[in-house]
């Protein structure tokens, strides 16, 4: 194993990313924590995976938990912190207690307090302010971005959060087996083997379907990065875009409506909104309504779209809101051929 | 100290302090940029986001960017104006159809937003929650189908130290509602009224009950303004905090059609008398060494009443049993004024103008009932926020700032020290006035008590009065009630005599003051009311001729006296 400082560096030689979707480097996340003077430090693990079509997390930790937990206290060391929080869905949680349960009181008897913190499942819910506020015990809604999690996260305290497979990483690097490799969650109707798979960190997307013998055999196009939040790429496109995000990738029949298409997509962001703003708020629900009494052939309201999509993209006060505009523009524009 | 630092707003440079908002600067410098999440005295939430404006090229919200030198933001943008329509269409969606002001014409506070933006909530349909109107007692109401979820009323009750109400609910359901815990509940101030943009928390009206008194001429109108309304309702009509209309209103009030002009300063006179008697004699029983309930506390805030009785009602032996001034008042113009008038008093409707919410919730008690001359007669029959009487002036198109001025009717008399009782500290100081009169037989040496006076939420001194040293304080907010009356429970600190209020600053900071009140906005308003005080030739309630000719005809009739001048208090339930 390397020794803290060292780990570091080889973090930093790795190139270590975020791979909760943000990709930012591990190892300035770290130091800027390290070099803060305070008594007490928490590390904290984000297992809440709430976007559809991810489950990349799921699969390490019902694989690889020693290695996520092992990654948690090299982080710890690394802090010289010995308290950290285990947040997790609610779900994972009830699939996975054996494995987490046994991990945790492993953890405790080699003097590592970490608390489990179960969420109740929810997209907004692995937003970083939203999970700190949930573990303080309030509204899990995003927070203003000052002062940042790494200097007053929890209860005042200075927080080090990472995705799973983050620290999953971490705990590669650790023993040299870090390979610049990522996972990929590849789901949609009519592909040949829908799962999670391990990939090149910067493989294109069609690539990545081949070899997992998931190319389709009939047209489509593809959402890649964030679940529903990630972007719209034609088969063509997706020869050449390189995986993002968080490591979504789902398959489309080109035959689907636009209607079936966005209904889905709107449904998910009125569901999925925490309430807090307004253009999150009332723009998912006005847009949703707007597909009301529309089916499968009929002409969309693509005008009355346009001004909802924009305010949540520039007005929305956390990147939920803001992300919608995304999927519908990369939809409109590289499936359809209109720009909203 | 902060530093000063240069930021630029379409292009034109201001002076600010680094780290404030964007928006709070705009709002200084008179720069309008629309908000409605924003309060300067409570948590940023950051949540409308109307208060939109550009800056390096992005669009950003301005309560979300920190002044730093050199930054410029724009304002006036056209992709700026663009968005911030489309966001009032969508939080305002259907306001207008559940907006009891907008479908009574009378002034809605987002009417002027959506006038300029060109919105006419029209635009969307809201989605209608399946949650009703509900009703805090007889003093406040909530329609969470109207409230944009902005917060600014569940920061307002967390600030004072109540919690009652909250934000529940994601995405389109996140709606108001209140605490169901058994051991919070509301003490009707209205503190949450005070800072609603939209007018979906609200006092509960009695415009229409008014207008019906005024236009039946079988009844007697009696109007009575509280100390603080004079103090603040210019601001409903354009003007500055903390100017005395008190004489416009008169004129103003005669014009509504009310049959007599009196005032409720009057009543704290007689409050004062019967507080100042009461304290007298536990202070005696104290000096003399026999068995004292002290600290005495004030009761003429039903707020804080309501807290107390909820909240800590082993404490209730320490309200002093007198009524409140409205209350006092009420209960002379019915029996005392109506026989010497020789009006039938069942005749006589009595109207409180009030800068408060819980005092519809007092008016109301059955408690306060009393029989006289045959009938049950009800010490006040209607009250009137400040805000509902500016809107009563409005709709009657009665231009306040440009009446002459009058006098209110000989019953209407008053003495400084009720001018004062609006400010936190102002009945403290008028009973303490009086007090030292009735112990001693002299006068205080000094007739202000600057110690008691100003915004600070827990005052404490030591008065003399004779030869002895009285322990006093002055506490405004739940919050620093219950500091106070946790220190007392474990013998920390001692007290004779505690004024209590519910809202910050007192009544003049009340829940049926005008619109978006700041901590500011009340120290204008307070300046204004000691200046009253300041200005009277009577500064004494004792001094108040009318009040010992009311006090001599209620004492000549010592079971009447008991029905009008006393009350009682018991445990309260949740909601009641």
């Amino acid at each position: 194993m390397h020794l803290k400082d060292d780990l570091l560096q080889a973090i930093e030689q790795a190139n270590l990313v975020g791979r909760g979707g943000a990709a930012f480097p591990v190892a300035r996340k770290w130091r800027r924590i390290k070099d803060l003077a305070k008594p007490k430090k928490y590390v904290v693990c984000n297992a809440s995976e709430g976007e559809p079509d991810v489950s990349k997390d799921f699969f390490l930790l019902e694989n690889y938990p020693a290695e996520v937990f092992k990654g948690m206290l090299l982080a710890m060391d690394f802090l010289e912190t010995k308290e950290g929080y285990f947040y997790i869905n609610k779900k994972y949680y009830q699939a996975l207690q054996v494995k987490i349960d046994s991990l945790i009181e492993f953890c405790q008897k080699r003097g590592y307090l970490i608390h489990l913190f179960l969420e109740e499942p929810s997209y907004i819910g692995g937003e970083t302010g939203a999970l700190l506020n949930s573990i303080e015990g309030k509204k899990v809604q995003p927070r203003y971005k000052d002062p940042s999690p790494s200097v007053l996260g929890i209860f005042g305290v200075p927080v080090l959060l990472h995705n799973v497979e983050t620290l999953y990483d971490v705990a590669c690097v650790s023993s040299d087996k870090f390979e610049q490799t990522r996972l990929a969650t590849i789901s949609g109707e009519g592909i040949a083997k829908p799962d999670v798979y391990r990939v090149k960190s910067e493989q294109n997307v069609s690539e990545i379907l081949r070899q997992t013998a998931n190319y389709p055999n009939f047209d489509f196009f593809v959402q890649v990065g964030g679940g529903a939040a990630g972007e719209v790429l034609s088969s063509v496109q997706a020869e050449t875009a390189i995986l993002s995000g968080s490591g979504s990738i789902r398959v489309f029949p080109k035959t689907i409506s636009p209607y079936s298409f966005l209904k889905n997509l709107f449904a998910f962001y009125t569901r999925e909104s925490c309430g807090k703003c307004s253009p999150c708020r009332d723009g998912s629900w006005q847009l949703l309504q707007l597909l009301t009494g529309l089916d499968e052939k009929s002409e969309l309201p693509w005008a009355k779209f346009s001004p909802i999509i924009k305010i949540m993209d520039k007005g929305s006060f956390c990147n939920l809101g803001k992300s919608i505009a995304l999927p519908v523009r990369s939809y409109a524009a590289n499936i359809l051929g209109i720009k909203v | 100290m902060s530093k000063t630092v240069t930021v630029y707003i379409d292009g034109q440079l201001y002076q600010a302090e680094e780290g404030q908002s964007l928006l709070q600067i705009a709002l200084a410098n008179q720069i309008d940029i629309p908000h409605l999440c924003h309060h300067p005295d409570l948590p940023a939430d950051h949540n409308c986001r109307l208060c939109l404006v550009k800056h390096d090229g992005q669009v950003e919200s301005s309560c979300e960017i920190q002044a730093r030198e050199g930054l410029h933001i724009e304002t006036r943008d056209s992709e700026i104006r663009e968005l911030r329509t489309e966001n009032l269409k969508l939080i305002l969606a259907s306001h207008r159809e559940k907006c009891p002001k907008c479908q009574e014409k009378l002034p809605c506070p987002v009417a002027g937003l959506m006038k300029k933006y060109g919105v006419t909530s029209e635009e969307y349909r809201r989605k209608m929650l399946d949650l009703s109107v509900h009703k805090m007692a007889n003093a406040a109401e909530f329609d969470p189908n109207l409230c944009v979820r902005c917060g600014l009323c569940v920061s307002a009750c967390a600030n004072i130290g109540i919690n009652f109400l909250k934000l529940e609910g994601k995405s389109s359901d996140a709606h108001l509602t209140h605490s169901q815990n058994p051991k919070v509940d509301c003490i009707y101030c209205g503190q949450c009224t005070v800072s609603c943009p939209v007018g979906a928390i609200r006092e509960q009206s009695h415009l229409t009950e008014v207008e019906a008194a005024l236009a039946d001429p079988e009844k007697i109108v009696i109007v009575q303004m509280a100390p603080s309304v004079r103090a603040s309702i210019g601001e409903e009509f354009g003007l500055e905090a903390g100017i005395n209309l008190e004489k416009k209103m008169f004129t103003a009030l005669r014009r509504l059609g009310f049959d007599k002009i009196f005032d409720v300063n009057m009543g704290a006179d007689i409050t004062t008398m019967i507080e100042a008697e009461e304290l007298s004699e536990r202070l005696r029983q104290k000096f003399a060494g026999e068995k004292s309930v002290l600290p005495m506390f004030t009761s003429c805030c039903p707020g804080w009443v309501k807290f107390l009785e909820f909240y800590y009602p082993e404490m209730i032996p320490h309200l002093t049993t007198a009524r409140s001034p409205h209350i006092h008042s009420g209960g002379a113009y019915k029996t005392w004024w109506a026989k010497k008038a020789g009006i039938d008093p069942s005749r006589i409707v009595v109207v409180s103008l009030m800068p408060c919410t819980s005092k519809k919730y007092e008016a109301d008690m059955e408690k306060l009932s009393f029989e006289y001359q045959g009938y049950k007669l009800k010490p006040v029959d209607l009250v009137l926020t400040t805000r509902e009487t500016a809107a009563l002036l409005k709709k009657h198109q009665i231009d306040l700032l440009n009446l002459p001025e009058s006098e209110a009717d000989l019953e209407g008399e008053y003495s400084g020290a009720a001018a004062i009782y609006g400010a936190s500290g102002g009945v403290m100081e008028s009973a303490l006035r009086t007090t030292a009169h009735l112990l001693t037989g002299q006068e205080l040496p000094k007739v202000d008590l600057q110690e008691v006076r100003g915004m600070k939420g827990i005052k404490k001194a030591t008065i003399k009065i004779g030869e002895q040293e009285i322990k006093v304080a002055v506490v405004a907010t739940p919050r620093n009630a219950r500091n106070i009356l946790e220190k007392i429970k474990r013998g920390l600190e001692e007290y004779d005599y505690i004024e209590f209020m519910a809202c910050p600053g007192g009544c003049i900071g009340g829940g049926g003051q005008p619109l978006q009140g700041t901590i500011e906005t009340i120290k204008k308003r307070i300046a204004g009311l000691y200046t009253i005080d300041a200005n009277k030739k009577v500064r004494r309630a004792h001094e108040n001729q009318v009040v010992k000719d009311f006090l001599a005809f209620a004492k000549a009739e010592p079971s009447l006296a008991e029905k009008i001048l006393y009350t009682n208090y018991s445990v309260k339930n949740k909601f009641e």
